[in-house]
């Protein structure tokens, strides 16, 4: 258990006089001009810039999946030739993929990040799992308090996350940057107008931000990123032969021993890949066979469903979103 | 029809690279509470084929339960996201969503209606090409359609879409149809809103929207769907003077010195020469750096870093400007939209947020207030929230901008309340009230770094910030006995001493405590200007004011240290009998009994006199200075 709560940070990558800009497109000239992404990117860069300038002790929320992805891959651009003048947080559950895990830690070390791992241990300590304390109280525990810890922990003023407004109807409602009270709630009939590209970033003691630079993104335009800018991301959102059962509608990759399977269940090997990312029991899998960046934006354009359709999480209650966002959930 | 049967206006079949140069369109949604703006919305996200299976089954689900449609599905519920939304019926607050069509993308900022949040309205308005106004068919163009149009010509949208809904609850009247859009076209007439589209709809049926509709054979103009993908809002912003908001120094080394920021229009090339204002000197662009890699020009629109042939100083909140010189003017005329629950009073103080410059102000005067109904101008001394009026502001040092009317990013301000942080107004700068556009600062020969050599000493200024009887003059008065022991040239700016001459004349209202700041502040930096360490001791109780001071000087020549000796202790001494006069209500608005003290969140130096003597203190402070080669 010696991997959790420690600061892994690695500074020193090679120096070379001026590294190329990550993901230079110049060598694919036919979707160099793809001026929508474009646009969405310059904004994002002034939002991440923004936040540097204005506060003490920014952070950039890393959690792995293909939004944090792009997220990153912003970052370093938005601070090229320097780093990115903050360190990256992941809140790990202990329940992550574990490829989601190997993915984090060679991304840290080839860009040289400075990255927090935090864990809530006491939730760790009273054994809180998915399975038996059931999702809604396993998030509030493990995700939510732990993310509530490290902000405290640290200090950070303002913690920069990958949210998008497409994702559900109260994050369409949510500011770019979106005030917290010193008790890190969010209150939704209380947010600051947000006029042209025009920030106010003041806090009081104890007061965080949360910025997302990425609200005017849809997830289309994510994967449109990803493959314009060849950005890593984890093998999992890539189709393959994967140990799974069939749990309450949804598709359960069995990623470890931990997890108790029921009577009637026998994992067997399917086709299927991740259209979002989170603990592995509460994550359902897609059947597909798009291996590659192209077949899943084809596949993508085609599907009928959101891709927080396989995030249990989303269907605790009514409006459980708003309710987990105003108690300080990402 | 099933509801997964919407009429196919979808992209799907578009090939994809032709896609990413579709022009995004933003537009905003206005009107009154229920004339159906969210479901509008809704019905072109359904439309458009943006909704996907499990968001429709939800959507029918929750149009049973909680709907008010009687079972139909209730497209209000795909944007009113809020449970307080969901539980009256009402939208509160802008929702930001995003929808397609084969010729145009869409971000559509649906408002709320209530007057009680037409800072919301505002807020979508601000970034919107065009407005999508709807009226009830019932009742016409009333109060609120005024106040948005209103606010939709202050904030510069000149497209308007007035959708007359619920035609079906009038019986399709089409004689009732052209008296709302002559009503209308005269209120847009008086506005200056230019292009303006009347169209008849039924919003939950989709008359109109996308498809023609039947009911009403007299209506030949677009459907919303067709006007909004071929309305022409280009207005070319790449067009007018180069100018960059400096926001970001990139100095990752020594070798590399850039200057980030978002072009605010025109365009860029390497080799052109620019000008940093407002200090008005002259240097040339080396080098572009775009997301996209090195380049040889960029345009509006873009996040750039620049390097510049010349190491000349250059920090956020500076403009890169090529072509015309921008205006430049410490006094202006703008309009203000008020925001805050707390009225507008001339000669408050605020912070004034305009691109990437943070700048102190002052509104001299309310020059008028603007009536909704009539668009009369009016007198009155105080602007409450949602009011429009047009002012007068006095910033603490100049402020780089163009006209609002010429150019969105450079003309448009937010005025922030320092103390609750509250964004109070919107601005809409008109035109600058004073001459200084072409007074540049005056170079000197002999400047700063001369000074400081001559002294061998690095300027700066140590700002001792506590309750009062923390112990601030005691240690300040130490530490300047033992520069001058060192051979430093130093000056002790003192409070209570300033109080008896520059200050004088003033009080201790909260304004007043911020223009003592403020003025302890200049002439602190005066003394950092010839080359001296300032030292001043005054309680500054609000985080704001010492962020003011902080910017007044450059980085690293402002030391803040937080005599941080607990109210209790300060109490227990009181120096000065003041805390004792305060218990008793002799005095009133002192701080930590009846003021706030907001304590510095990253102080480069904390000093608990209750724990440490002044000589010791005396003694960290001077080793601060040494090791971070002050002295």
């Amino acid at each position: 258990m010696a991997r959790y709560g420690r600061v892994i940070t690695m500074l020193d990558v090679p120096a070379t006089a001026e590294p190329a800009f990550p993901g230079t497109v110049d060598d694919k000239p036919s979707r160099a001009t793809a001026s929508h992404l474009r646009r969405l990117e310059a904004e994002s860069i002034h939002i991440l810039r923004e936040t540097a300038a204005e506060f003490r002790k920014p952070v950039m929320l890393y959690s792995i999946g293909k939004d944090s992805s792009v997220l990153l891959h912003l970052a370093m651009k938005a601070f090229h030739p320097g780093r990115p003048p903050f360190p990256m947080l992941h809140v790990d559950t202990t329940w992550k993929f574990r490829e989601m895990i190997a993915f984090r830690d060679m991304r840290a070390r080839e860009l040289g990040l400075d990255l927090i791992v935090h864990t809530n241990n006491d939730g760790l300590s009273q054994g809180i799992d998915p399975f038996t304390h059931g999702s809604a109280r396993y998030t509030d525990v493990m995700k939510t308090q732990a993310l509530r810890q490290a902000l405290d922990l640290h200090g950070f003023d303002a913690a920069i996350g990958g949210a998008r407004r497409d994702e559900e109807k109260s994050r369409a409602k949510e500011r770019i940057f979106s005030h917290r009270s010193a008790a890190h709630r969010w209150d939704p009939k209380n947010q600051r107008p947000e006029l042209w590209s025009l920030y106010n970033t003041m806090l009081a003691p104890g007061e965080s931000m949360r910025v997302f630079p990425l609200s005017n993104w849809t997830e289309l335009d994510v994967w449109d990123y990803i493959l314009l800018e060849d950005i890593p991301i984890v093998p999992l959102y890539l189709a393959a032969p994967r140990p799974v059962v069939e749990r309450d509608g949804a598709l359960i990759m069995v990623d470890d021993e931990r997890m108790p399977l029921r009577s009637n269940e026998e994992p067997r090997w399917r086709s299927v890949r991740f259209r979002t990312l989170g603990c592995y029991p509460l994550t359902g899998a897609t059947t597909s066979t798009a291996a590659t960046l192209p077949e899943i934006v084809r596949e993508m354009m085609a599907s009928r469903t959101s891709e927080r359709q396989g995030r249990m999480i989303d269907r605790d209650s009514p409006a459980s979103m708003e309710r987990k966002k105003a108690e300080g959930y990402f | 029809m099933s509801y997964h049967e919407a009429p196919a206006i979808a992209a799907s079949d578009a090939p994809r690279l032709d896609q990413d140069d579709r022009p995004t369109l933003r537009f905003v949604t206005c009107g009154s509470v229920d004339d159906g703006k969210s479901t509008l919305v809704g019905r072109l996200l359904y439309d458009s084929k943006t909704l996907l299976d499990d968001q429709l089954d939800a959507l029918a689900s929750e149009s049973r339960t909680v709907g008010t449609t009687g079972g139909d599905l209730d497209f209000a519920l795909l944007v009113d996201g809020l449970q307080a939304e969901r539980e009256q019926g009402i939208t509160i607050d802008v929702a930001y969503r995003f929808f397609a069509t084969p010729l145009r993308r869409f971000i559509v900022a649906d408002t709320p209606g209530h007057a009680q949040y037409t800072r919301n309205m505002a807020t979508g308005a601000s970034n919107a090409d065009l407005a999508v106004v709807l009226v009830d068919a019932r009742k016409g163009v009333i109060s609120q359609t005024r106040r948005h149009s209103h606010i939709l010509s202050l904030l510069g949208v000149r497209h308007v879409v007035l959708a007359v809904n619920k035609m079906d609850l009038i019986g399709f009247d089409g004689g009732r149809f052209a008296a709302i859009t002559a009503e209308y076209l005269t209120l847009a007439g008086q506005l200056g809103i230019s292009q303006v589209q009347c169209i008849p709809v039924v919003a939950p049926d989709g008359d109109n929207i996308v498809a023609a509709s039947t009911r009403m054979p007299w209506y030949s103009g677009p459907t919303v769907t067709a006007y909004l993908e071929s309305v022409d809002v280009s207005g070319d912003i790449s067009q007018r003077p180069f100018r960059l908001p400096v926001q970001w120094v990139n100095r990752p080394h020594a070798d590399f010195r850039g200057f980030c920021g978002r072009i605010a229009s025109g365009t860029i090339r390497a080799g052109d020469a620019v000008a940093v204002q407002p200090s008005g000197r002259q240097t040339q662009v080396a080098r572009i750096l775009t997301p996209g890699g090195e380049r040889d020009r960029a345009a509006a629109g873009e996040s750039v870093t620049l390097t510049l042939t010349d190491e000349i100083d250059v920090s956020r909140g500076d403009v890169l400007t090529a072509g015309s010189t921008p205006q430049i003017s410490d006094q202006l005329a703008a309009h203000l939209v008020w925001f805050d629950d707390q009225a507008m009073v001339a000669s408050r103080r605020y912070v004034l947020k305009c691109g990437t410059a943070s700048i102190g102000a002052v509104i001299t005067s309310l020059e008028h207030r603007i009536s909704i109904d009539t668009m009369a101008q009016e007198s009155g001394t105080t602007l409450d929230a949602n009011q429009i009026g047009q002012v007068h502001l006095r910033l603490d040092r100049p402020l780089v901008f163009e006209a609002y009317r010429d150019d969105r990013d450079m003309g448009s301000f937010i005025l922030i309340d320092p103390i609750s942080h509250r964004t109070a107004a919107a601005g809409m700068i008109d035109l600058s009230l004073s001459r200084a556009t072409n007074i540049h600062r005056h170079r000197l020969a002999v400047d700063k770094s001369v000074r400081a050599r001559l002294k061998q000493q690095r300027p700066c200024v140590l700002w001792f910030t506590g309750f009062s009887g923390a112990g601030k003059s005691t240690i300040a008065d130490l530490v300047d006995r033992r520069l001058a022991e060192l051979g430093r040239h130093a000056a002790l700016l003192d409070g209570d001493n300033l109080r008896h001459g520059i200050n004088r004349d003033l009080g201790f209202s909260s304004a007043e405590r911020m223009e003592n700041v403020r003025r302890v502040a200049e002439i602190a930096a005066l003394f950092v200007d010839a080359g001296m360490i300032a030292l001043v001791a005054l309680i500054s109780p609000f985080r704001s004011e010492r962020a003011l001071a902080r910017q007044r000087v450059e980085t690293n020549e402002f030391i803040e240290i937080h005599v941080a000796t607990p109210l209790a202790e300060c109490e227990r001494r009181d120096p000065k009998g003041l805390y004792r006069k305060a218990r008793a209500g002799e005095l009133t608005g002192f701080t930590g009994i009846d003021d706030p003290y907001e304590a510095p969140q990253a102080p480069e130096i904390s000093i608990d006199t209750s724990e440490l003597s002044s000589e010791a203190a005396c003694e960290r402070i001077i080793r601060y200075l040494r090791d971070n080669h002050y002295l």
